[in-house]
């Protein structure tokens, strides 16, 4: 063995070495969320709970039903409906694209290479809209698009959250980390962060309301007071606005962080969109 | 209605049979007694009236106020005599109905 093979076996251990010392720590950041990770469907009252496991009775599906509608109508430039490249939005198969919603909304927010940051399903679907049916976007809070993430909820019932951007090699790892800071960072005129409430009073009354552990997996939510279905950045506009901080927009990249964040906080909750909730 | 009233009821069911039925209409419901930003009342917009019917005559009437919620859900049963259309109509303060039809067989 010349010096030259030695120092080769050297490297070639030596990467065998890091490989294995790095499987070994993969990284897992600890449960955050107590000893129990539960959903707010558990704190609900009993009326509301009925609401949501009778599907007919759940007053978010008629917007719902019109979505389904919606997916399957030829629309924009390309006169094309999601169904056309999708296949029936129940296909598990997804079409001959092989593109199903089965699990979308489990697995989401993931990475748009596009833009680097993390993409959820509303963006998702319009991105869709302008790329490939070369039509208008919805608007973020609008029927449409609360019955289209309504529709793709439903078709991932049951499906744990699978987030894994804990892990530094996950490309949603930045954002996954901005959305923690987000989260534990006092903010408005109350100067609470999301902890305060949702970690730390978990299973407590504020107020006439039990607090929950501030999971995503049920959302869209219909909520009682709002009277139709929300999405999840609608939520965080409210749960900010009454600690009197400064709501971020729908859609916007703090929000994505935090929807990215709450997606690795709830993994393993089975998804349960479109929930009731008061 | 933007979207579709839904409606349940069995597709088919014996003579005699008790069924139950249904309903669940989207509407905001506004009341009349809340105000906008700007302090100017919104005006009363409700469905005040639902009705379920079998060849023209009404099997189940209910009239709405402004206290009942957004989306109202209505149940209510009937006994099955005949085979036919069922008629679900829905008429709101400005007149507007929203009709539903559905088939039950009766045996
Ligand atoms: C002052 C207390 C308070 C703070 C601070 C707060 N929330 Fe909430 N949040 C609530 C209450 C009350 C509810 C409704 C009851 C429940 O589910 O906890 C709620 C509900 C939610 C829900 C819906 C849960 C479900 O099952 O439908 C989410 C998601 C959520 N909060 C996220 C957040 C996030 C993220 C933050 C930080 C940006 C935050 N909240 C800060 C009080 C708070
Ligand atoms: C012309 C074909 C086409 C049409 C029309 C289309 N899509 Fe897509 N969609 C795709 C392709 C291709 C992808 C995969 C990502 C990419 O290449 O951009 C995708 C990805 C998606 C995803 C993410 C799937 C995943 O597993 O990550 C969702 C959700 C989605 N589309 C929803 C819709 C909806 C809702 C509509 C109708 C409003 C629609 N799409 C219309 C082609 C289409």
């Amino acid at each position: 063995m010349n010096f030259k093979t030695i120092i080769t076996t050297i490297a070639v251990l030596g990467t065998g070495i890091t490989l294995a010392a790095c499987q070994m720590d993969a990284y897992q950041a600890p449960n955050p969320n107590g000893s129990e990770l539960w959903s707010g469907y558990k704190t609900a009252t009993a009326e509301t709970r009925a609401m949501q496991d009778d599907d007919f009775a759940n007053p978010g599906m008629p917007m719902v039903d019109s979505a389904a509608a919606l997916y399957n109508k030829k629309d924009g430039e390309a006169n094309m409906s999601c169904a056309d490249c999708h296949g029936a939005v129940d296909d598990p198969k997804g079409g001959s694209k092989g593109l199903p919603m089965k699990g979308v909304s489990a697995r989401y927010p993931v990475y748009d290479a596009d833009t680097k940051k993390p993409i959820n399903v509303e963006l998702r679907i319009n991105k869709c809209r302008t790329k490939y049916q070369k039509a208008k976007e919805y608007k973020y809070e609008s029927d449409a698009m609360l019955g289209m993430t309504g529709l793709i909820a439903l078709q991932s019932r049951g499906i744990p959250m699978m987030s894994t951007a804990d892990n530094p090699s996950d490309e949603l790892n930045a954002a996954w980390k901005a959305g923690e800071a987000f989260y534990y960072e006092r903010r408005g005129q109350l100067n609470m962060s999301c902890k305060h409430c949702h970690e730390d009073h978990q299973g407590e009354l504020i107020r006439a309301e039990v607090l929950s552990q501030g999971q995503s997996n049920g959302f869209p939510t219909y909520r009682l007071k709002w009277s139709k279905l929300g999405s999840l950045h609608r939520r965080f506009r409210g749960c900010n606005g009454n600690i009197r901080a400064e709501p971020y927009g729908y859609g916007s990249d703090e929000y994505l962080n935090l929807e990215t964040y709450l997606a690795w906080r709830g993994r393993g909750l089975p998804m349960e969109g479109p929930s009731v909730r008061k | 209605m933007a979207n579709k009233p839904r409606v349940k009821l069995p597709k088919s069911a014996k003579a005699g049979e008790i069924v139950q039925i249904k309903t669940l209409a989207s509407h905001d419901m506004e009341t009349g007694n809340r105000k906008d930003k700007k302090g100017n009342k919104i005006p009363r917009l409700i469905l005040n009236k639902f009705s379920c019917s079998f060849k023209g005559e009404e099997l189940f009437g209910a009239t709405m106020h402004p206290s009942v919620s957004a989306n109202p859900y209505i149940a209510f049963s009937i006994t099955a005599k005949e085979s036919g259309t069922y008629d679900f109509t829905w008429t709101d303060d400005n007149g507007e109905v929203t009709k539903v039809s559905q088939d039950m067989s009766v045996s």
